[in-house]
């Protein structure tokens, strides 16, 4: 192995003459559906496999922390679905989902003021993929979709991947600003674009932890109805309030402008996949159609599953349990914010599981994300919830699966981090080269 | 003729050896690590080995004393599993280690030092700078930066003097980008590599060693229509590769000579990828070298072998064979 070189047996085999053409590892690269064109290999997604290891705090996932679900009675639901319902369960079910479990779905939106019939609720297989049927149902590539600024990644993928153009309206402390909202939709409307969705999550906002203020509602309402856009109103968050009552749905407010999207991923387990959207009549039987076209129907096991938990466990309870945990651990993390990142500002949500950390003056958090992960500390990039580039001056940091204690030791590694980047940055006059693209793709650590 | 990459077939009646392929670890390749390792481990139980996979944790330990395997094979891209210290690790445990040992790691693991290396061989390599962020706070950027492009000229690379897949690699084209470069790099790793852009052919050479001396496998030449960056590494369809690469005889035997320079210059074993640029009079300039190459479906050296006229798990399993004889 020391010995030098032999000059006569520097290659190996007898490779086939020079290709002409070379090889791109993919015989049907000229196949591939225009819509794939954005799709790249992410180095952000790929530093996220190490969030994933014990030694990393990761405010970046937006898991809800299951340990606080009653497993022994989880697994006698699932015996029992199977024992007793087998034969349903294990079968092929309606397109539109299991008829008991919508009118279940009744009564839990019924705690935010919703009041539809049975034949109104599409089961889905978990919120998001109600989101790509409504996104299929109504998106030509080229349509704008009106969203939030910033808004949820798992969205943005969605409306990407239906080649809608993504028109974000500014937010501020009580969600939407609805002049600027009425503002955009005119812009758009005398720049001849076609408008088909306002994408909204008004309550406890994934990324940024605001609220749409009750008083706001009626007034977006309205501005969506003068200009004909159909509102989707993301709720998955809505019985997850760290104080008071819920607030009321748009929905409970208008029942033909709002498609209404709701899960019991984060109220109950995300591992059923099972969500809703309510839809007027005409619309909701295309999301039928479109929906067994994709999937022929939702899983039954998951649905008499949810539907055996909510008709024999006191759900209610395990949603104020969830509530209590997590404003203990919004509490760790906004005092952690406090004590160890004064030179950065965050918002302070009232429920749901995320806070938007605004960074000091010059900083990129997609440019400091490898840091961090060699600190050991992860979190989600602002980049990943806007559709045009912005946002890498704020991070979205998640409470929800972390205990207090990690939370605070968390916050206090990313302080280190900063305090790096900074010096960093001041030093050189200049963030990184911004090669890092934005997350594409939500991926299940950070939907 | 060139002699052919012995590759013996596993002999009759040989009990089947056992393989720890360790992949994961905390680098920021662990992502591509637990790939390569899933690929690796998948073709040796194709020849009838015996396989575990094991991330690096506070399990592994353990786990390689209860079971004694073999070969241990880190396919540990990063950090620990390219600085030599987890090999330190298994020659403790007194277990056969496939790849480099810990010493020949810690010289290829370290880019300014390889490359100081290489070029006191007599191989040429791209002039450079090795440029820790303590110097910058120092003697601030701009003078150094200054100093830098008026000593190096422009293009220039500015890579992470450690770590892989491209991360934290910018190409400089102005002046103006040099800051941002260094900024990007240090998020990375505190020492930058500033090195001159040879502007050329890029090619990476892999070598085997199955116990009868180093062979270069045919070199792969690498086109993207922009840097070859991480999603031009990983997402299949991106990077164009040619193997062997389109050039003449001179040049392909002087990439392969180089690529085997390295590999016995450093003492490296079993495995190694050169990645090297030829330029336009034909000369190839070393950039750096991997003792855990990459292993994954869109990988450089699993492209060689197969080349090569070889079926990987044939070649890995020599590979392990050698390791399991202590060669």
């Amino acid at each position: 192995m020391t010995t030098p070189p032999a000059p006569d047996r520097t290659t190996s085999g007898t490779p086939t003459s020079a290709a002409a053409a070379g090889t791109r590892l993919d015989p049907w690269l000229a196949s591939y559906a225009a819509r794939t064109g954005g799709m790249r290999a992410s180095e952000i997604r790929a530093l996220f496999a190490v969030a994933n290891r014990p030694e990393v705090v990761s405010l970046a996932g937006g898991m809800p922390y299951l340990a606080r679900l009653p497993m022994d009675q989880l697994a006698d639901i699932a015996g029992r679905v199977v024992a007793e319902r087998g034969l349903v369960a294990l079968q092929y079910g309606s397109g539109q989902g299991d008829e008991t479990l919508r009118e279940q779905i009744l009564e839990v939106m019924r705690l935010q003021g919703i009041e539809a019939h049975p034949d109104d609720v599409v089961v889905t297989t978990g919120s998001q993929q109600a989101l790509d049927l409504v996104t299929r149902v109504f998106v030509d590539p080229g349509d704008v979709v009106v969203a939030e600024a910033p808004s949820y990644v798992g969205a943005l993928g969605v409306f990407r991947a239906y080649q809608a153009d993504v028109v974000h309206v500014p937010i501020d402390a009580d969600g939407l600003v609805p002049a600027a909202l009425d503002e955009t939709l005119t812009e758009l409307a005398a720049a001849g674009r076609r408008v088909k969705l306002l994408y909204t999550v008004p309550n406890f906002h994934n990324p940024a932890g605001v609220s749409l203020a009750s008083s706001r509602r009626p007034q977006v309402l309205e501005i969506a109805r003068r200009h004909g856009v159909l509102v989707v109103e993301d709720d998955p968050y809505g019985l997850l309030g760290f104080e008071g009552e819920p607030r009321a749905a748009l929905r409970s407010m208008d029942d033909e402008g709002v498609l209404y999207l709701g899960s019991f991923s984060k109220t109950f387990a995300p591992g059923y996949r099972v969500g809703w959207v309510v839809a007027p009549h005409a619309i909701r039987e295309k999301l039928v159609l479109a929906s067994e076209s994709a999937i022929l129907s939702p899983s039954n096991a998951s649905q008499l599953t949810v539907s055996c938990y909510l008709a024999t466990y006191d759900w209610r309870s395990q949603v104020k349990d969830y509530r209590e945990m997590y404003r203990e651990r919004r509490d760790a993390m906004v005092g952690a914010l406090a004590d160890h990142l004064p030179s950065a500002t965050w918002t302070v949500p009232e429920g749901g599981f995320y806070t938007w950390v605004r960074l000091p003056e010059g900083l990129d958090a997609r440019e400091m994300l490898p840091r961090a992960v060699t600190a050991l500390v992860a979190y989600v990039p602002g980049t990943a919830f806007y559709f045009d580039g912005r946002g890498a001056d704020h991070m979205r940091l998640s409470f929800c699966y972390p205990t207090p204690d990690r939370i605070r030791e968390g916050v206090r590694r990313l302080a280190g981090v900063v305090t790096a980047e900074r010096e960093l940055v001041e030093l050189f006059g200049a963030t990184g080269g911004g090669g890092s693209p934005a997350v594409q793709a939500p991926g299940p650590d950070v939907a | 003729m060139a002699a052919p990459l012995v590759v013996p077939g596993a002999g009759p009646g040989g009990r089947a050896p056992t393989v720890a392929v360790l992949a994961g670890g905390l680098s920021h390749e662990r992502d591509v690590s637990l790939r390569s390792g899933r690929r690796v481990a998948e073709a040796l139980r194709g020849t009838g080995a015996e396989v575990t996979v094991h991330d690096v944790d506070a399990d592994l330990v353990p786990a390689l004393r209860q079971l004694r395997p073999d070969v241990v094979w880190p396919l540990l891209h990063g950090a620990t599993g390219e600085d030599g210290s987890v090999r330190d690790v298994v020659r403790m445990l007194g277990l056969h280690l496939l790849g480099s040992g810990p010493r020949a790691s810690r010289l290829a693991w370290s880019k300014p030092v390889a490359k100081t290396v290489m070029a006191r061989a007599g191989v040429a390599t791209p002039e450079h700078m090795a440029l820790p962020q303590a110097l910058f706070r120092e003697l601030g950027a701009r003078p150094v930066l200054d100093l830098v492009v008026e000593h190096l000229g422009l293009p220039l690379v500015v890579k992470p003097s450690r770590g892989g897949s491209a991360l934290g690699v910018t190409l400089v084209a102005s002046r103006d980008e040099l800051a941002g470069a260094m900024v990007e790099c240090f998020s990375y790793c505190g020492t930058a590599l500033v090195e001159r852009a040879v502007v050329g052919t890029e090619v990476a050479v892999s070598v085997l060693d199955t116990g009868t001396g180093p062979v270069a496998l045919p070199a792969v030449e690498i086109v993207t229509d922009g840097p070859y960056d991480y999603d031009a590494r990983y997402n299949p369809g991106r990077t164009e590769y040619f193997v062997p690469a389109r050039l003449d005889a001179t040049a392909q035997a002087a990439v392969a000579e180089l690529a085997i320079a390295v590999h016995t210059t450093l003492g490296l074993r079993h495995l190694s990828r050169t990645d090297l640029v030829v330029d336009d009079d034909g000369v190839p300039w070393f950039l750096e070298v991997n003792v855990a190459p990459g292993m994954t479906e869109t990988s450089l050296l699993p492209q060689a072998v197969e080349a090569a006229g070889h079926d990987l798990g044939a070649v890995y399993r020599a590979l392990v064979d050698a390791a399991a004889s202590g060669a």
